[in-house]
């Protein structure tokens, strides 16, 4: 039984290695790029369009709408960190209806990248945003005391966000390879079927809980409670 | 009864333990936000889109202690570092 799919070795010369792992995000990586260029080469703004164009549409703007009920103000410019990292996973998650399929995210190397990626690109949107004396005095918030605590929370969310994702992902093949030992007809189906479920909900809190943190981040000098008392006295303003 | 026999006992009682205890404080925990979750929707019906998204995000950071320990526990099954170090052993003698 294979914990995860680094095991399945297709082809090795010394030192280096093709698993599956490295096969299957290769292979995403070809059919998000092939199909995203595809699609938007006949892009049309007539009343007809092809529905690629109208699939496409309803991605993009679902996600700027999550990214800006999130807090940040200006979605278009995350949208191609956290679109590519929430389609990314939901795509590897979708493809296990194809037999044969591993899903890279079910091995902790992937995941452990793509959370690095996030650890990375916090503190460059925050800098960003607030600069760089700013975004550090962030962390000796409230008092200096909890300087050391802010930055092992840092780190701490990292692996956990990698290791959520991970263990989510190699559970529900596990559970799958079991039931087909068990109850070889029906019941691995239906696992599957919530498989598919749960590789959605986690692809959408991995970009999510992202998105959260780059809105801490980019924030840094206002609490989040008085910002949103704020943005309530402006709706109702409006209204 | 030899080191090796020792080790595959303690890690799958370990194992058992591990996903058996660890899973009841999330339990718990998941519980109590659904009902929370729940009884607000049903006083703030206007409000379930967020407090769906809240939910859906709280629901997968208990959960996530959950999947910690259930990860600890296939460790110990199918990656047992103490006992792939003593099948090593074995091998090299």
């Amino acid at each position: 039984m294979n914990l995860s799919p680094d095991n399945i070795i297709y082809w090795q010369m010394g030192f280096f290695k093709l698993n599956a792992t490295i096969v299957y995000t290769w292979g995403l990586m070809l059919v998000l790029v092939l199909g995203s260029k595809m699609i938007t080469r006949k892009l049309s703004t007539e009343l007809q369009r092809s529905r690629w164009q109208n699939l496409l549409e309803i991605i993009v703007t679902g996600i700027n709408q999550q990214i800006e009920e999130v807090g940040l103000k200006n979605p278009q410019k995350y949208i191609g960190f956290l679109g590519s990292l929430f389609l990314f996973v939901a795509m590897s998650s979708l493809f296990t209806i194809v037999p044969g399929y591993e899903p890279p995210t079910g091995s902790l190397s992937t995941t452990a990248a793509l959370a690095i990626c996030v650890f990375v690109a916090v503190p460059m949107f925050g800098i960003e945003e607030a600069g760089i004396g700013r975004y550090l005095r962030a962390y000796t918030r409230p008092t200096i005391i909890m300087l050391p605590f802010n930055i092992i929370s840092e780190i701490s969310r990292t692996l956990a966000l990698a290791v959520r994702l991970f263990g989510n992902m190699m559970s529900g093949t596990l559970i799958i390879a079991i039931l087909l030992t068990i109850t070889p007809f029906i019941f691995p189906i239906i696992m599957s079927a919530l498989g598919l479920l749960t590789g959605m909900v986690q692809a959408y809190i991995f970009s999510i809980l992202a998105t959260v943190y780059i809105a801490a981040a980019t924030r840094a000098r206002k609490p989040a409670q008085e910002s949103e008392s704020e943005d309530r006295k402006n709706n109702d303003h409006e209204n | 009864m030899d080191s090796m026999t020792l080790i595959a006992i303690v890690s799958i009682i370990t194992a058992g333990l591990t996903i058996a205890i660890g899973s009841i404080g999330p339990a718990f925990g998941e519980a109590r936000a659904v009902a929370a979750a729940l009884a607000s929707l049903a006083q703030q019906p206007d409000a379930s889109a967020t407090i769906t998204r809240t939910l859906f995000v709280g629901l997968a950071m208990v959960e996530s202690v959950a999947i910690y320990c259930f990860v600890v526990s296939m460790i110990l099954i199918f990656a047992n570092p103490f006992w792939n170090h003593l099948i090593a052993q074995a091998a090299g003698k």
